[in-house]
């Protein structure tokens, strides 16, 4: 059926496996994010090294499979690369998730997340995707100021 | 009213029932304490009335807005009829319940007021519980911040029932309005109205009763109750949106100040001031949901031709069986009572390390199974039991064991999928 697509393997592995889980020192920033509709919440920690480039991403929080793989996936795809670099995920990704199902995703840009392609035809599923997104967003630009 | 309950008979009535979803799922409805689906009977009549009567109900002085107006005014007597009322005019009809509820904080605290048991300042208090719907929450917080008063509640217990041990302590002389739930919208669970309506009557307060969830289910009569005000609405009770029900005792209606101004609620107006209609139309300015009222007429007309006893029973059954099934899933809690007692057919839980946004994703999809996830507008609730959300499947006069039986089958699935 439908939501097969939506619980891709890779989302449910993820989900059952959370990479990076946890809150860890140092940080730059803190943020705390929370889905008003459903409850889920995140609380994210970033640290950005010399040259801009993404040290830690580390969360904590509650939610669905969705919610939470994402957040997993995220910090998979971020550590390790520059903000700049991340920040083009990010905006690839929400263009994703706000495209109906009808947005055609840069796997090259994307990486994994692509696997949350079919999040995007559940309206009621995106903000669950995007939960960890925005709060990485945030994060980063409170980590500059 | 009929003796043998069939419910394959009934489920005719119901045109949704019989449509597939995409993929050629059969559609398993158990939302119905979210939105109860409509018989043929309640659309035949709002669509009849649209077609060929249609015209502003109590001002139009043509045959259209004479028989929109009578019509109007049946949907009044049957609703009247259908909760006992005792007269037709203690029926005002609102868009909703969260309305009934809000016309009624409104009355207190208000200036125009001068009847003390509406008046309302600092020392006075309001007593609701922890187990309220959000719109038998919020109402009487924006009340308690305009007037100063204390709002305070009732706690539930682990089973999910009013605890009522203090009761004497926080139903007292300073508490000017009890307001709660007749049966939770989470829980299922059915409140003691007597013994908190005798305590309050005690202290001089005046009580009200969401009975959102119980007036769609069961018979209920607001004489038999002795409370002062109670609030419903139709699209729970096989009924349209846009219309709710406000019922209270006529004395206090009178009382009441209006809560919004506008055509049809006055008696005489001049530039600095007016006088008002009498109840109930004191509280409808504007022109009404007239359709809706008039469907909401049918829907009563339908329940109480099926029976309300008979309903009753029915889910009473469902609940049992329900109950019952759920209890051999894995890692399933129930949330609420899991006796049969002082209980309605709304059955929420909790599946153990997965959240019910998957499970009712998984159930709608793959089964066809329509349940809510989520707090229910309940979230105090759902705090009180330290849990951000649950799944609840709740029953109506259309819904059988089978349908139950999907419930399940779709829950072992989706405890395969995230296992």
């Amino acid at each position: 059926m439908i939501a097969e697509s939506m619980y891709q393997e890779l989302i449910l592995e993820h989900y059952k496996h959370p990479q990076g889980r946890g809150l860890r020192d140092p940080f730059d920033a803190e943020v705390h994010h929370v889905n008003p509709t459903c409850g889920d919440e995140i609380t994210m920690r970033v640290k950005v090294g010399d040259g801009g480039k993404v040290e830690d991403v580390s969360y904590d929080g509650q939610g669905c499979s969705i919610s939470q793989a994402a957040a997993s996936v995220l910090h998979e795809l971020t550590t390790g690369s520059t903000v700049p670099e991340t920040l083009a995920v990010v905006e690839e990704f929400t263009r994703l998730m706000q495209g109906r199902g009808q947005v055609e995703p840069d796997e090259d840009v994307l990486g994994d997340a692509v696997a949350f392609a079919g999040v995007a035809k559940f309206p009621a599923r995106v903000k669950c995707a995007l939960l960890a997104w925005m709060a990485y967003k945030d994060a980063v630009v409170r980590s500059a100021s | 009213m009929s003796t043998e309950f069939d419910v394959e008979r009934i489920r005719k009535d119901f045109p949704v029932l019989s449509r597939e979803l995409p993929g050629g799922r059969p559609l398993v409805y158990l939302d119905s304490g979210n939105s109860s689906q409509k018989p043929a009977q309640v659309i035949e009549v709002m669509r009849e009335h649209l077609s060929m009567h249609y015209g502003n109900v109590g001002r139009a002085m043509h045959v259209l807005g004479a028989e929109s107006t009578e019509a109007y005014e049946a949907a009044r007597d049957k609703v009247a009829s259908f909760v006992g009322a005792p007269s037709r005019d203690e029926i005002v009809f609102t868009k909703n319940a969260s309305e009934a509820l809000n016309l009624v904080a409104y009355a207190f605290g208000n200036p125009i007021n001068e009847d003390p048991r509406f008046m309302m300042g600092p020392g006075d208090e309001i007593v609701i519980s922890e187990m309220e719907h959000h719109s038998n929450i919020v109402p009487w917080q924006l009340l308690a911040r305009r007037t100063g008063a204390t709002l305070r509640w009732f706690s539930v217990t682990d089973e999910g029932r009013l605890d009522l041990s203090n009761l004497d302590e926080l139903v007292t002389e300073r508490t000017k309005i009890v307001s709660i739930a007749h049966q939770s919208n989470v829980l299922g669970t059915v409140n003691p109205v007597a013994r908190v309506l005798a305590r309050a009557r005690q202290v001089g307060a005046l009580m009200m009763l969401d009975a959102s969830q119980s007036v769609p289910h069961k018979p209920v009569d607001v004489a038999a109750l002795g409370v002062d005000f109670l609030a419903f609405t139709g699209h729970k009770a096989a009924g349209p949106s846009g219309i709710g029900v406000l019922w209270a005792r006529a004395e206090l209606l009178e009382a009441m100040p209006p809560f919004l101004g506008g055509g049809e609620m006055i008696e005489a107006v001049w530039m600095d001031r007016s006088t008002y209609a009498p109840a109930p139309h004191k509280f409808e300015a504007g022109t009404p949901p007239i359709v809706e009222a008039i469907g909401l007429g049918a829907a009563v007309d339908y329940l109480a031709s099926v029976g309300m006893e008979a309903i009753a029973a029915h889910e009473r059954e469902l609940v049992r069986y329900a109950l019952q099934e759920l209890g051999e899933v894995p890692g399933l809690k129930v949330v609420g009572p899991t006796g049969l007692e002082d209980r309605g057919g709304t059955v929420s839980f909790t599946l153990e390390g997965i959240h019910p946004h998957d499970v009712g994703q998984i159930l709608d999809d793959e089964f066809g199974v329509a349940v809510r996830v989520g707090h229910h507008c309940a979230r105090p609730l759902h705090l009180r039991f330290g849990i951000p959300a649950t799944t609840r499947a709740s029953f109506y006069l259309y819904n059988t064991p089978a349908e139950i039986d999907a419930l399940v089958r779709g829950l072992h699935h989706v405890r395969k999928v995230f296992a």
